[in-house]
């Protein structure tokens, strides 16, 4: 008997049936079709504006910054959080065209390079599918826009956010992947990331930049 | 990893007495729990929710078979693999498997229970592949070759200073020869080092928080981000998870993510909550080429339909632990196996038997904050109570307590003589008090009072003394 069989069989049996069939198949089966919605909290509720405001609380909560600009402002805004912290105007940039409209041509101080991540890039620049106003949290999935290891690898992590892919609740995410990759299919990876890599592992306290980035920084981008 | 939970009590003594565990418990007991208070009181639907996850699990193990095979169906279809492994033995020969046909030299590892308690470490060092641990607290008690203490935090144990001289002692041959004494430069050193593995492996191998069945997904919540680089760089990417991990949606998961986090660290979300759907696609630029799931039994589905499939709902979240005041005093070694605290009593009698872990459930003091601060709501102590019933259902408890235990019933099914022999006792035990109201030794119960006072019975006799004086059972 397969290891497969075996299991089966014996959830089977302990449950004291076979397997499922008929109506209580079909509301299962209903169930994974419709993926009903739980609880939402209320504070991921509320007008655009409302949800922009939550977004930024709860991000600064879990120590990531965010500043709000026009899109025109986006070049500028990477180049000056780059001279405050010190950080050299060098980075690698996802190779997202959702990227390409804003003038990075503009800023020819800051050296971008598109593509992936190389172990000695400190900055990297990315787009977002989208922001959690709930928990203040970036959705980046994988693709041929966005390498996985580009949030990962370097120190710091600069990631571009529309305002208007601020949704409510995590909720709300699913729905957007259903409506891009189509139902029950996701990219190989979807990364929820609030705030910077962190590890509490040494007596508890909190250290920031454990494996991933030690920075993030959010420019919320109004159109 | 081999258990030693029948030397729970050897294990106890010396806990108590060691006084590096004591320091790192006593920031453990208000840190923790302070944290999880300020973060369920920040959600004001947090109790609404816990209900709600207790009812998410609760349907999929009822439906444990259908998600499983659903589940199994859309990694399949992605190209994934799913292996099924009854026993430690079959799941540790599975990876083992993949790592072969890799060609794997190194693996990284994200934290993982499943991986500690099929023992996956040394079946792979004995076969000639090296693990290397990449959570940063999984890291250092591999190195100091020790058993994680605590199953979110398996570092807890160990203070600061005991970090740098285990890194001094392991990363000198690396090059790094400086004592480190701040803890952000012992966390960059460890950064560093284990960035030059991450680049190295052949393949990577984490846990799994959830299996959502809907998508194929495995997922898996984690502060330092090193789950995603293990799943991401290294050319096959293992999941091993336990078959009660799999739940129905994606809209499940959200529910059950908001009572995780604020659960175990009392954070509003983990750093990294990451959704691993198959391998690479053709136009991804990076990402593991194959992708394996491999599910582990290990006795989990012959607890369904008992009394004791309540512990199945777990989502290791390492809250009744925080919140036990025994664990608090001595720490998770002690427990002797891979799971400590209220959980570890629950479960590890049923993963390796109640002869080798019936102390276990007899190391509670029923306090019940367990049970108030489980985010599925599992009956912990109940099912403390019903391991200690089989206990001694099979002549497992020490002949003292049996013997105990006989002397109160006969007397307790005779009412007279009970009041005679307890109103002696309330008596004797008189002789022995301290001013304080305390006992710090008495007759017959060194166990006891070696580590802990009796407290003193109040003046006016005994219960049924004091029940009687007040008129009894007046309404
Ligand atoms: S038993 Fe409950 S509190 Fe303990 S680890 Fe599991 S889910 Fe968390």
């Amino acid at each position: 008997m397969s290891g497969r069989e075996q299991i089966l069989g014996t959830i089977r049996r302990s449950l004291k049936r076979d397997a499922l069939s008929g109506a209580a198949r079909e509301a299962a089966e209903a169930r994974l079709r419709q993926h009903p919605v739980n609880i939402v909290p209320a504070r991921a509720a509320g007008t655009p504006d409302e949800r922009l405001r939550t977004f930024e609380h709860w991000a600064t909560f879990n120590h990531a910054t965010v500043a709000r600009v026009a899109a025109a402002e986006v070049p500028q805004a990477v180049a000056d959080y780059l001279t405050s912290n010190n950080l050299p105007a060098r980075a690698v940039m996802a190779p997202d065209p959702a990227l390409d409209r804003y003038d990075w041509g503009g800023r020819p101080l800051l050296e971008l390079r598109r593509g992936l991540p190389l172990d000695a890039d400190r900055v990297a620049i990315t787009g977002a599918l989208a922001g959690i106003a709930e928990t203040g949290t970036l959705v980046l999935a994988s693709g041929p826009a966005h390498p996985t290891s580009i949030h990962l690898l370097p120190e710091t992590h600069v990631a571009v956010l529309r305002e208007a892919d601020v949704v409510g609740p995590m909720e709300e995410v699913f729905d957007r992947l259903r409506a891009r990759y189509g139902e029950g299919v996701m990219p190989r990876t979807v990364c929820t990331v609030t705030g910077p890599s962190r590890t509490g592992d040494i007596e508890q306290q909190l250290e920031l930049g454990a494996h991933g980035p030690r920075r993030l920084h959010i420019l919320l981008v109004g159109d | 990893m081999q258990s030693t939970a029948h030397a729970f009590k050897a294990n106890v003594g010396h806990a108590l007495v060691d006084d590096n565990l004591q320091q790192s418990l006593a920031i453990l007991k208000v840190g923790f729990s302070e944290r999880r208070r300020q973060a369920a009181e920040r959600l004001p639907e947090f109790e609404a929710l816990r209900d709600r996850a207790r009812d998410i699990k609760n349907h999929a193990l009822a439906h444990l078979d259908f998600y499983l095979e659903a589940f199994e169906a859309k990694v399949t279809a992605l190209g994934g693999h799913v292996h099924w492994a009854p026993t430690a033995a079959d799941a540790r020969a599975a990876v083992l498997d993949i790592c072969r046909r890799a060609g794997a030299r190194t693996v990284t590892k994200s934290k993982s229970m499943i991986a500690e308690e099929i023992a996956l470490n040394d079946h792979l060092e004995a076969h000639g592949i090296e693990p290397v641990e990449t959570d940063l607290g999984e890291y250092i008690i591999q190195l100091r070759r020790e058993p994680p203490s605590h199953i979110i935090a398996p570092a807890v144990h160990l203070t600061k200073d005991q970090v740098a001289d285990t890194f001094l002692e392991h990363h000198r041959k690396l090059g790094f020869d400086k004592r480190l004494t701040e803890r952000n430069d012992l966390v960059a050193e460890a950064r560093q080092v284990l960035r030059r593995r991450f680049l190295e492996a052949d393949v990577g191998i984490t846990g799994a928080n959830f299996l959502v069945a809907e998508t194929g997904s495995s997922m898996l919540v984690t502060n330092e981000g090193n789950a995603d680089l293990t799943n991401t760089l290294p050319r096959v990417h293992v999941v091993i998870a336990s078959i009660e991990k799999v739940i129905p949606t994606l809209e499940d998961a959200a529910t059950l993510l908001r009572v995780l986090a604020r659960s175990a660290t009392g954070q509003e979300s983990a750093s990294y909550t990451t959704f691993n759907t198959g391998p690479r696609r053709p136009d991804d630029p990076d990402g593991p080429a194959e992708y394996h799931v491999v599910l582990l039994d290990n006795g989990r589905s012959s607890v369904l339909g008992t009394q004791m499939q309540d512990m199945l709902r777990c989502i290791r979240c390492g809250a009744c632990m925080n919140h036990c005041p025994v664990y608090g005093a001595i720490g998770g070694h002690a427990y002797g196996w891979v799971y400590p605290g209220p959980i570890g009593a629950v479960l590890t009698p049923q993963l390796v038997g109640v002869e080798e872990a019936g102390n276990l459930p007899n190391a509670s003091t029923f306090c019940g904050r367990c049970e108030s601060v489980c985010p599925v709501r599992i009956p912990l102590p109940k099912l403390m109570r019903h391991w200690r019933e089989r206990e001694f259902e099979r002549h497992l408890t020490p002949a003292s307590v049996r013997q105990g235990l006989a002397l109160w019933a006969f007397l307790a099914r005779r009412p007279q003589l009970y009041r005679r022999a307890t109103g002696i006792a309330n008596r004797m035990l008189a002789l022995f008090g301290r001013a304080d109201g305390r006992y710090g030794w008495l007759p017959l119960a060194r166990g006891w009072t070696r580590h802990r006072d009796f407290p003193a019975p109040q003046a006016g006799g005994t219960f049924h003394a004091q029940w009687k004086a007040r008129g009894g059972a007046r309404r």
